[in-house]
């Protein structure tokens, strides 16, 4: 009461992010508040102050509030309701990784993609030998080497499920893999005529045996293939040049990106092409849904350990229950695309064909656009060797992280969307935070350019691997 | 009928003779030995004839084995191409570091060239008693101070001689150039173009004040007709050129355009 009574006062008001106001009126506190009794005060309110949630706070105009209101507030309006937006946080937190655990030789040629399986706890890398090689994560150590393919293979997909991996190769041909066995299921599906640029397995909430899987070639054509029959479902021709990324939604709908100027919307069940998305000037290079974690992961909860619900139905339950919640954060489906005419799209596929807003800053191609976990930001990585952060909901320009000397290749949030890594043509991966938007911690040991790079979806291990042909994973 | 046919139709008639597949197969196993025999015992020009004949022959046989070869080559392996990239390089022209690097090194080290880079770097340097003759003078040509240029020189419209008792450069009126055949480099045309003056003779400098072209001299030469615009769009028309032969041999300069 001495403090209330030396600072002004302020009325707060907390509002969701889907504008829900929380509490009927507003509150009266000191200016000097600072966030960790905000926090108090806000988990009061929620109703779940035995179990504290932590929550971060930001103004209207999207200032967050750091320290205390008084300190991260130029002018105070103490007539009018301070207006905080709250956004809990992830229970979780994800340490940095700051060292190399391992670093694993075997693949002959460079190592040009690598992924973790849905649940963390597979790895599954492909490489210019023409093989794909699952890992042991606990050990460290090769697992299955996966011979068939007869060309680099370009493209790794784990199925939401994690019992299956799709890899595509030089060739345009798919095979599928069972993870545990490392043997090949059902034929090779061939019918690209040109090297695979992207796969995309359906979500699982849509499709609880992974039966679905499309695929984007160099060829301009797109196919949506059965990988029980080993057939193709539907072919989806119409874009005009190399389809460079395909992402399919929760929604039942395939995004597309391609070198002809264009993101087209595909609807899978009939593969009609329900919209042609126009605006950039050069390739559209890569896309990125703000559900992309959240398909990913599907019905592995990374707060709770990643365990794999036992039967078919409460997978996809779960799957659904997981989609629906994120979907109500960001409030709808938004993509982003990133183009080699140096700038990004914001789009709101589903309710219009003009882009919400155009995002300029880079002074290089984009390479890579990525949502964050919590699909609040947005980080792009550009040739110009600078990530760029963006708001998640507007698109609007938060940060520049720099600090790599060539080109950026590939980033990976973190599963807590409190820190991301990158990797780069100058042979290092950088990790970056989010909180004070800066270099966290270098990570030099590559030999040669970093072309691959993912965080585990639970969040303990980055790998990454390069043209110096060893894959290294990397841990707290 | 002719001969050949009577033994065509013979043979329809009563087929061959009966020891002919016999005396094929022995002809065509000794073909070999005759062959080889007759290519030792010929001797000077009927050799050389007949092993060129049938080295061909052979080059011939070689490669239609290859041929068959691969035919029968059942599944090929094709090994992949090494230096693999992912799948967002391959549409884009790939420039390793080491590439970027050294590039950048020869770059510079061009632009710092850039300014003495000419067609011909290297020039004889031409002594004063080659390019000078002494002229004697005074009434019993006692005094040696007056000099007449041996080689090609120009001389600007205005200048006017100065009288005979000053003038310690004479520059012959039978040297003097006005024109000369300028090479554009990049597209191989010869054009005759008036001299403007002369930029440098890197003999000396006096020979440059003096106008004295020799081999790797810069003249600068009026290049209006050839239609020359700058960056800003107006009209180029004086330009460098280095001399490339001997016009004191020649009779008439040749130079190439300095792009």
């Amino acid at each position: 009461m001495e403090e209330n009574s030396t600072s002004p006062q302020i009325s707060v008001s907390f509002i969701s992010e889907d504008n829900e106001e929380l509490g009927a009126s507003g509150v009266l506190v000191p200016v000097d508040i600072s966030t960790e009794s905000l926090q108090i005060l806000c988990n009061q309110l929620l109703e779940n102050s035995d179990d504290p949630v932590p929550i971060s706070f930001f103004t209207d105009d999207g200032i967050e509030i750091v320290d205390s209101v008084r300190k991260s507030l130029d002018v105070i309006d103490f007539e009018k309701t301070l207006k905080l937006v709250y956004q809990p946080q992830a229970v979780f937190r994800v340490r940095p990784v700051t060292r190399c655990s391992s670093s694993i030789p075997g693949h002959g040629e460079p190592i040009i993609s690598a992924q973790f399986s849905p649940d963390g706890r597979g790895l599954a890398s492909g490489s210019g030998d023409s093989t794909m090689r699952i890992w042991d994560i606990e050990l460290e150590l090769p697992l299955h080497t996966c011979k068939a393919h007869k060309n680099w293979v370009l493209c790794i997909s784990w199925s939401p499920d994690a019992t299956k991996i799709a890899s595509a190769c030089k060739n345009g041909e798919i095979i599928i893999w069972n993870s545990q066995t490392g043997e090949q299921i059902g034929k090779t599906l061939k019918r690209h005529k040109q090297w695979v640029t992207s796969l995309a397995w359906q979500p699982l909430h849509k499709d609880p045996n992974c039966r679905f899987l499309a695929s984007s070639g160099k060829d301009s054509n797109i196919f949506i293939w059965d990988t029980v029959n080993g057939s193709v479902v539907r072919c989806l021709g119409g874009h005009t040049a190399s389809v460079t990324c395909l992402r399919w939604g929760g929604e039942g709908l395939l995004y597309s990106g391609s070198q002809d100027r264009t993101v087209k919307m595909w609807r899978s069940e009939d593969g009609v092409l329900c919209r042609t998305m126009t605006g950039h000037a050069h390739w559209v290079n890569t896309l990125a849904l703000n559900t992309d974690y959240v398909l990913r992961t599907s019905c592995f909860e990374p707060s709770k350990r990643c365990i794999k619900p036992s039967s078919v139905e409460e997978r996809q339950t779960v799957a659904k229950t997981r989609y629906d919640a994120a979907l109500k954060i960001a409030s709808g489906e938004r993509l982003v695309s990133g183009s080699d005419d140096f700038t990004l799209f914001f789009w709101n596929p589903k309710e219009s064909k003009q882009a919400v807003v155009r995002m300029t800053g880079h002074m290089q191609l984009v390479n890579q656009v990525v949502f964050s976990p919590d699909t609040r930001y947005v980080a792009s990585a550009s040739f110009d060797k600078s990530i760029k952060l963006w708001c998640g909901r507007s698109g609007k320009y938060i940060a520049t992280f720099r600090g790599h000397v060539g080109p950026v290749y590939q980033v990976a949030w973190s599963a807590d969307s409190r820190l991301l890594v990158s990797g780069s043509a100058d042979s290092t991966l950088k990790v970056f935070e989010l909180k004070t938007r800066s270099l966290y911690y270098d990570l030099p040991g590559h030999g040669d350019a970093v072309f691959t790079v993912d965080w585990s979806p639970e969040g303990t291990k980055v790998v990454s691997g390069g043209k110096d042909k060893v894959l290294k994973i990397w841990r707290q | 009928m002719p001969q050949n046919e009577h033994i065509e139709l013979h043979r329809k008639r009563h087929g061959r003779r009966l020891d002919y597949e016999e005396r094929l197969r022995k002809k065509q196993a000794r073909a070999a030995h005759d062959r080889s025999q007759m290519a030792k015992t010929l001797r000077g020009h009927k050799a050389k004839l007949y092993h060129k004949k049938r080295y061909s022959e052979k080059v011939e046989m070689r490669k239609l084995l290859k041929q068959h070869e691969e035919k029968e080559q059942k599944n090929t392996v094709e090994q992949p191409d090494k230096g693999a990239i992912p799948a967002y390089l391959l549409d884009r022209q790939q420039q390793t570091t080491g590439t970027v690097l050294s590039n950048i090194i020869k770059q510079k080290r061009k632009q710092k060239a850039g300014k003495f880079n000419v067609p011909i770097p290297q020039v004889r340097a031409v002594s004063d008693a080659e390019a000078f003759k002494v002229v004697k003078t005074g009434k019993t040509n006692r005094k040696g101070w007056k000099r007449m240029v041996t080689k090609v020189t120009f001389v600007g419209e205005s200048f006017t001689r100065k009288p005979a008792k000053f003038e310690r450069f004479i520059r012959p009126m039978g040297l003097r150039f006005k024109k000369a055949h300028v090479t554009h480099p990049e597209l191989q045309t010869t054009f005759h173009l008036p001299i403007v003056g002369v930029k440098k003779n890197p003999s000396s400098q006096m020979y440059t004040s003096l106008g004295v072209i020799t081999k790797g001299t810069i003249i600068e030469v009026n290049v209006s007709e050839l239609g020359m615009v700058t960056q800003g769009g107006k009209v180029v028309w004086g330009k460098f050129a280095q001399v490339t032969n001997n016009p004191e041999n020649d009779g008439c300069i040749n130079a190439v355009l300095l792009i």
